[in-house]
């Protein structure tokens, strides 16, 4: 029997957003002519911006057929090794050239395998370092010490070393111990996480096991935001499929290792991505942050010692238990070791899922990988980890990716969500966008987040209205500040962030809404009008016959005006124009 | 809404009587109901050890639940930073327009009902909305138009 091709349609939220639904079912009834070509699924591979997608590997190649249209499958498909041919019609592409600047650590499997088959996992090198461990009885303290000289930190945000976390919870003495993955993933503009549990999600398994191993725990939790259905399916199966093979269950591999693993559905809250909060949601409360300490790791859920680890965390371990602590640490920077992956968004050419070695520039993300911008505008900023992080300035581009390097900016890695912002962006616009943000999902216990931020939200609020004074720009420092530094969780403690680094390399942007009452971006549409070039206008009346409000008077064949008071600038106008006369001011 | 109602009673039964059951008994009676009344959250803590104040903080806690009825249709707008970037507002403001609807209101003749979310995760598709299951992305205010108006 000749080989097989294998078309694989990239079925992540993503892809399927995109319309992976119908071209899978539209191969699924083309293929049956067919018989040298088979189809199959797998998760994101990171390529969003090619959705959707098919990735096949033809004479030891592996190409992705992108930005597919249903109507050119059976062109594709008659087609399929001629690739001059196939190239006129389909936009296929090498994939070596779009993984050009990645390393892919966390995300070797996604995109490549079917996540609904543990075969496919188990074929590479899935569970080998659970077995490594129970077959060869390392002990606990030999797992700590590896994953501690692998110098691997939390992915979620605040890179705490997860090997000493590992000891700590180790060391806490009780009967009855638990491990939890932090799979509530709330940051807007971040889907790492959700990528890797979609396309690989016995990685994540495998890593919470072994975590279980080495604090000593009998019970392990995944914590996963509900809107993420997915996700939570393809856990579940994940779990029915390891505890069949033994790899979940009572004594593991005929091990004295006994673990089993439960999904708790989030009900949608930002703040239980932090620990405690995440903890009181389990144990079915209001999900409150409590003072810490004491810690999870002597005191977490149900009262007993905890080890809480995110997605991105817990998917390294199996590849450092396989490949050694000194593979891992000879990646990345003196502090910053391994890779990250990071979600690309906003007005970027390639928005999709990366994966790179910590010490990479900001600029070769953005520029080489990432593709610039994706309009006529250039990028401005780029915004990491969400309502926590900051914005970094393209002055300050050359700034390499590690914990430390992106804390001196005033921004932090974060959860890795990386929102890029064009000259068309208002920075002040953005920083009240985080704080509406952060004053929705403020628990409310803590006053200093609650009504703190609900003042800065106001005065935000004033300038992009144009009523601010600079009373209140310095009111919202001093805000800032003291938030910062008295909230009780870490929601609070960097809620500013996104207004302190803008206030840093922005400042102008907010002196000109004060003083200026103006915003040059345009972004404020309270600041903003928009008015109708006399001596360009040819009175062709488009904008009067499509303004929504009839707000634009004229006789035909002479300029044509806006009446300011009942203008709702909608910019209807400015896009049926057909001579450029109109322009916001 | 699923097809299979289970009752109060049923519901509580699955997921047990305690305290920390309440979260999973929400999200179920949501499940099976669409919304939560209040009128069940009562019967839950006549039929559980849970009581009246806890279910009622926690129902109000998580954005998850809903407390009244939605539309036939419900409109997801994502306002994610990457939509908001490239003008998730708009779309808003396109709903209004259309619609005459408001964040977490409902049309008169309870059509649609629309929300907000934090993010969807299509962030490459921004703008993005979900009406019902479905995603609708790389949106203008246009393209949005005609949507609504086939619907």
């Amino acid at each position: 029997m000749s080989k097989k091709i294998i078309l694989k349609v990239g079925m992540g939220p993503c892809g399927i957003a995109a319309g992976a639904q119908v071209i899978f079912d539209e191969l699924d009834v083309l293929i049956k002519n067919f018989n040298n070509i088979k189809i199959d699924y797998t998760s994101c591979n990171g390529f969003c911006h090619l959705e959707p997608l098919i990735e096949t590997t033809i004479n030891g190649k592996t190409l992705i057929f992108a930005n597919l249209l249903p109507e050119k499958l059976l062109f594709l498909l008659e087609n399929i090794n001629k690739r001059t041919i196939l190239s006129k019609e389909i936009m296929v592409i090498e994939k070596e050239t779009k993984l050009k600047g990645q390393n892919r650590i966390v995300l070797e499997n996604c995109g490549i395998i079917n996540p609904d088959r543990i075969n496919d996992y188990l074929e590479k090198e899935g569970y080998e370092a659970l077995k490594n461990i129970l077959l060869n009885n390392k002990t606990a303290e030999q797992i700590i010490d590896i994953v501690k000289r692998s110098g691997l930190r939390g992915r979620g945000g605040a890179g705490f070393s997860t090997g000493t976390k590992w000891e700590f919870a180790r060391k806490s003495l009780d009967e009855q111990k638990y491990v939890i993955c932090n799979a509530d993933e709330g940051d807007p503009g971040a889907f790492m996480d959700r990528a890797v549990m979609e396309g690989d999600p016995h990685r994540v398994l495998e890593g919470l096991i072994i975590s279980g191993y080495a604090i000593g725990a009998n019970t392990g939790y995944i914590y996963c935001r509900a809107e993420y259905p997915l996700a939570i399916k393809r856990l579940k199966q994940a779990i029915a499929d390891a505890e069949i093979a033994n790899f979940l269950g009572d004594n593991i591999l005929d091990s004295a290792f006994s673990f089993k693993v439960i999904i708790k559905e989030g009900a949608g809250a930002f703040v239980c991505g932090e620990e405690t909060a995440l903890i009181a949601s389990i144990e079915g409360q209001r999900g409150l942050p409590r003072i810490k300490p004491p810690f999870p790791a002597t005191k977490g859920l149900w009262g007993k010692p905890t080890n809480i680890n995110n997605v991105e965390t817990l998917a390294n371990i199996p590849w450092i238990i396989r490949k050694g602590a000194e593979s891992f640490n000879s990646l990345g920077t003196e502090k910053s070791k391994g890779t990250k992956v990071f979600s690309l968004a906003g007005k970027i050419n390639n928005a999709g899922l990366i994966e790179v070695e910590m010490g990479i520039s900001l600029r070769k993300i953005l520029y080489e990988i990432g593709g610039g911008s994706s309009t006529t505008k250039s990028i401005k900023a780029v915004q990491l980890g969400g309502p926590s992080g900051g914005c970094i300035p393209v002055e300050l581009f050359d700034t390499v990716v590690d914990y430390e390097s992106l804390m001196s900016t005033g921004a932090i890695v974060g959860s890795g969500g990386m929102v890029v912002v064009d000259e068309d962006n208002c920075m002040v616009d953005l920083a009240k966008y985080f704080l509406q943000f952060i004053q929705s999902e403020s628990c409310g216990k803590c006053t200093f987040c609650r009504i703190g931020t609900k003042r800065m939200l106001e005065i935000l609020t004033r300038m992009t209205d144009g009523k601010a004074s600079l009373e209140d720009l310095s009111k919202l420092k001093r805000l800032a500040q003291n938030i910062g530094v008295a909230s009780l969780c870490a929601l609070g403690k960097t809620a500013p962030n996104p207004v302190m680094t803008t206030l840093r390399y922005f400042e102008k942007e907010y002196l000109e809404h004060i003083n200026k009452k103006k915003c040059s971006t345009g972004s404020c549409k309270a600041l903003m009008i928009y008015i109708i070039d006399e001596e360009k206008c040819i009175g062709c009346t488009k904008c009067a016959k499509n303004c929504p409000v009839n707000t634009i008077s004229g006789i035909l064949k002479k300029p044509h005006f806006i009446n300011q008071e009942k203008c709702i600038k909608c910019g209807k106008c400015e896009e049926v124009c057909p001579v450029e006369a109109i322009s916001k001011s | 809404m699923s097809n299979k109602v289970r009752s109060i009673k049923q519901i509580i039964k699955e997921f047990g009587v305690e305290e920390s059951s309440a979260i999973q008994i929400l999200q179920a009676i949501q499940h099976d109901y669409g919304y939560i009344s209040k009128e069940q959250m009562q019967e839950v803590c006549k039929n559980s050890s849970i009581k009246e104040n806890k279910i009622y903080g926690i129902a109000t806690f998580y954005s998850q639940f809903k407390l009244a009825p939605t539309g036939e249709n419900l409109i997801r707008v994502c306002k994610g930073t990457a939509c908001h970037v490239r003008g998730a507002d708009n779309l808003l403001e396109v709903i209004n327009e259309e619609l005459h609807i408001g964040i977490g209101e409902t049309t008169t003749d309870n059509k649609f009902t629309l929300e907000t979310v934090a993010c969807l995760g299509c962030c490459s598709l921004a703008p993005v909305i979900m009406i019902n299951n479905k995603v609708y992305g790389k949106l203008t205010g246009d393209k949005l138009k005609v949507i609504l108006r086939k619907m």
